[in-house]
């Protein structure tokens, strides 16, 4: 009746868990996935599942490798939800290797190294994806226009095994680029940012997620929504999407102000690319992000600021990956000197002291 | 109605009070033995009075207080004292502690010199004071500090207000609440002595919203009393710490590594206010505290009054036994109590509920690594970093932890029951707490040993000094005698 190994306290739980975490996480990103598999067809599907199930057995290799409880570990359902977080960023009809190859990185060089879950210091995810941008800008930069599965021009399930795993493209693909690349090129080309072509049936396009762009980061609703789904469950707060999202658009609304023409607009920052994905899925990941709300507040600003300096002046057309590695980076910087304020203390650490400023409310 | 401040963190655990909440308190028949540690409180333990064979009456003193915190003992009930020895603590160790076994005599007789206060109100402070001392009042929140130096704090600190703790934000227990339900005016009366004892004008009735009947109850009690506020506060853990209780009715922080006094506010439970009043009124000393005993596993959940060393087996009988086997026994409430070393031990003055929880109830899993995920950090009343901290004594670097405000740990349990990873936060945060504690004896003694060492060293040199002084001396007088005796031969031959 009594226990034989004294258990700390508390005896009551709230009832969390790690893997409970990571399915919510999923849970959220499901609808955006699902559009993407409905609007990308076959080739992201093949493409999503190549991914998940190299970082998943990438996980276990590296599990038994460094000698770790593989079932324990891999039931967290951390490997699933990088792999995931990974393909959501690829362009739809990559071949099969971009998917693999991201999820080694991810798994081994992003994650595992550091020690496993909960020590890496950058988003494993965006490790991967970065690593790929820059090693395979071509194949991570072809983007296809939407070919809902089931329409007549959609490949099929041979044709799309082809695509992923061969080296095929059908006649009826209509590769583009996504419209923050198109933004990138017209601008550099010095063709004034044209305000005409972003009437409100595009913005609704591009909001939706009908539109060119990575599987999962078209439909800015749809994580909306998703993201949403994470605050009410109290898995991530809205202090790094809020900061991030706000700080990205009162940047572009300031200078879409002095110059519309040079400059994009706030909506359509918000919608197109990684933004909304990386607000509520990647930067507020919490091995990588800090701790304190301060902390929170000023990493999802700086994730911002940063998007909108490399979309807006850098070399590439979207920065989400580079904004988070590089605010993962000051994360320890961040915790070290945004922590809470500790009961009793002032802000200098020192005891509070009544004596100094009681005067009138001491009774 | 006041205004109300919010403090930060905390959780909002289950908390499964309609398990035994409407049960009124019922008494429990005298076991055949009771146990009576002479430790059940803070500070030093009781001396012993009595021997073995004697034969006490209800309320005798059985030991007395020992230094300037500790509390005496009084027999619970008449009886027999078959003797005084080792006996298993109620701790989580159970090592054993001093202990008087008494043998009931069935006849529960008072002891007759009883000298009950017909008005408490005419009564100095002091005498107050004297009087709770001598009754061997406790905190009976659990934290069981002597009520009497509590009450003493107005010799040092400028009080103001009287706070009584009626929060009860401990998953599971009822006792408070039955008390304050069943016993209003009597727990009043207690609260009035007290404020007169601390010679405070103002007094706060903390009672959180989820005890509406106890809250009514008390209200019209207090109607009549117009420096009395009864205050409903809102239902989350831990409300009911003394120093985010307090802020929650003024708004001001402790100062760290200070008391409420400080900020010239004493703190005191409702079971003391009780005992107060027992001992002013009716001259009792505590001798017996009502518990809850609760939990998944347990038959028939209760409000029992139970007398001091009863053993637990026998409130655990007194509720039908067990449903089931229980995954953990736990003393106190399930966020802040230690699990029971065996159903032996006797119950306390401290002793506030016993919580035989099933598997599900514990929802034990086993350890993860930490994500970082901050649900600590956004629990933690306190504003610490309990991931950092742990991650620190994990490492054995405990100043660093220091440094990050281990100290100003008030070791409630939030973090850990809001981790996700299961990670026994507060576990590492005592292991480090009671490690430094041990470091710095260590380091006393270290210390004393040195000073110990020095002073023999100056001892020895000084001995050595006066040897060779003496020598000298000495070797100067024979050389002056031989000189003398040289110069003068003939005298001394002469004498």
């Amino acid at each position: 009746m009594i226990e034989e190994r004294p258990a700390p306290g508390p005896y009551t739980h709230a009832g969390t868990s790690v893997n409970r975490i990571m399915l919510l996480v999923m849970l959220a990103l499901a609808p955006a996935t699902l559009l993407g598999f409905y609007l990308f067809g076959w080739p992201a599907i093949l493409l999503f599942l190549t991914t998940l199930l190299t970082a998943v057995l990438a996980e276990m290799l590296a599990l038994k490798l460094a000698g770790k409880p593989v079932r324990k570990f891999l039931l967290d359902g951390s490997a699933l939800l990088t792999g995931w977080l990974l393909a959501m960023t690829l362009p739809p009809w990559a071949p099969w290797w971009t998917g693999a190859v991201g999820a080694l990185i991810a798994i081994l060089i992003g994650k595992q190294v550091f020690g496993g879950i909960g020590q890496n210091l950058f988003n494993p995810a965006m490790v991967a994806r970065v690593v790929l941008l820059i090693s395979f800008p071509l194949e991570m930069t072809l983007f296809q226009q939407p070919l809902p599965l089931c329409s007549a021009s959609a490949p099929g399930f041979i044709d799309s095994l082809a695509i992923s795993f061969g080296n095929y493209t059908p006649v009826d693909a209509v590769s583009s680029a996504t419209l923050l690349g198109q933004i990138k090129t017209e601008l550099g080309r010095g063709v004034p940012f044209d305000r005409a072509a972003l009437d409100a049936g595009s913005l609704w396009r591009s909001s939706w997620g009908d539109v060119a762009g990575s599987m999962g980061e078209t439909s800015a609703l749809l994580l909306l929504t998703g993201g949403l789904l994470l605050i009410y469950k109290r898995i991530i707060t809205w202090h790094i999407p809020c900061a991030m999202l706000g700080t990205l658009a009162l940047l572009a609304a300031l200078f879409n102000l002095i110059d519309p023409v040079r400059y994009v607009d706030p909506l359509t920052h918000l919608t197109s690319g990684a933004a909304v994905l990386g607000a509520f899925f990647i930067a507020t990941d919490l091995v990588t992000s800090p701790v304190s709300r301060q902390g929170q507040l000023l990493f999802g600003a700086g994730c911002g600021l940063l998007v909108y300096v490399i979309r807006t002046w850098a070399g590439y057309p979207e920065g989400v990956a580079f904004a988070v590695l590089l605010m993962n980076a000051c994360t320890p910087l961040i915790d070290h000197y945004l922590k809470p304020r500790i009961y009793g203390r002032d802000s200098k650490g020192e005891p509070l002291n009544y004596v100094e400023s009681a005067s009138g409310d001491e009774r | 109605m006041i205004k109300l401040f919010k403090i930060r963190g905390g959780v909002h655990p289950q908390d499964r009070k309609q398990l035994s909440a409407n049960q009124a308190i019922e008494n429990l028949p005298l076991p055949p033995l009771l146990h009576i540690p002479l430790q059940q409180h803070i500070g030093a333990p009781a001396e012993p009075l009595v021997r073995r064979g004697e034969t006490v009456l209800k309320g005798a003193l059985l030991a007395r207080s020992q230094g300037a915190i500790s509390a005496p003992v009084h027999a619970p009930t008449s009886g027999r004292i078959m003797g005084i020895g080792g006996f298993p603590a109620h701790h989580p160790s159970g090592l054993s502690v001093r202990t008087i076994t008494l043998q009931p005599d069935g006849n529960d007789a008072w002891v007759d010199h009883l000298d009950p206060v017909a008005d408490p109100f005419t009564l100095q402070p002091d005498d107050i004071a004297r009087r709770v001392a001598e009754a061997g009042i406790v905190g009976m929140g659990g934290a069981t500090f002597p009520a009497a130096v509590k009450l003493n704090l107005r010799n040092r600190y400028a009080l103001h207000t009287l706070v009584i703790n009626g929060a009860e934000c401990e998953p599971y227990l009822t006792c408070d609440d039955r008390l304050m339900r069943e016993q209003p005016d009597e727990v009043l009366d207690g609260v009035l002595i007290l404020a007169r004892g601390l010679g405070v004008e103002r007094i706060l009735f903390a009672i959180e919203n989820n005890k509406p009947e106890a809250f009514a109850a008390m209200n019209s009690a207090a109607h009549a009393y117009s420096q009395v506020e009864v205050v409903g506060l809102p239902t989350r853990y831990p409300m009911g710490s003394e120093k985010h209780l307090v802020q929650t009715l003024t708004g001001r922080e402790t100062p760290a590594r200070g008391l409420t006094a400080d900020i010239g506010i004493v703190v005191q439970n409702v079971a003391t206010a009780l005992a107060v009043h027992e001992a002013l009124r009716h001259a009792r000393p505590l001798i017996s505290r009502v518990m809850t005993v609760s939990g998944g596993a347990i038959r028939q959940p209760r409000n029992i009054h139970v007398p001091l060393g009863t053993p637990l087996s026998s409130l655990i009988d007194f509720c039908g036994g067990f449903k089931q086997k229980p995954a953990r026994l736990i003393s106190g409430g399930p966020m802040m109590g230690q699990p029971v070393p065996s159903i032996r031990v006797p119950v306390v003055k401290g002793s506030n509920g016993l919580l035989a929880l099933t598997e599900e109830e514990v929802r034990l899993r086993s350890e993860m690594p930490c994500i970082r995920c901050a649900s600590c950090v956004h629990a933690c009343p306190c504003g610490l970093l309990p991931l950092d901290m742990a991650a620190q004594i994990r490492v054995g670097s405990l100043d660093a932890s220091v440094n990050l405000g281990l100290l100003d740990c008030i070791a409630c349990g939030s973090c850990a029951y809001a981790c996700p990873s299961h990670i026994p936060l507060v576990h590492y945060f005592n292991y480090a707490k009671g490690e430094l504690a041990a470091r710095q004896r260590a380091q006393h003694k270290q210390n004393e040993t040195k000073r110990l060492i020095i002073i023999r060293k100056a001892r020895m040199e000084a001995l050595k000094q006066a040897k060779h002084e003496m020598m000298m001396k000495r070797k100067r007088e024979l050389a002056t005698a031989k000189q003398r005796n040289t110069e003068t031969p003939s005298t001394e031959v002469g004498a």
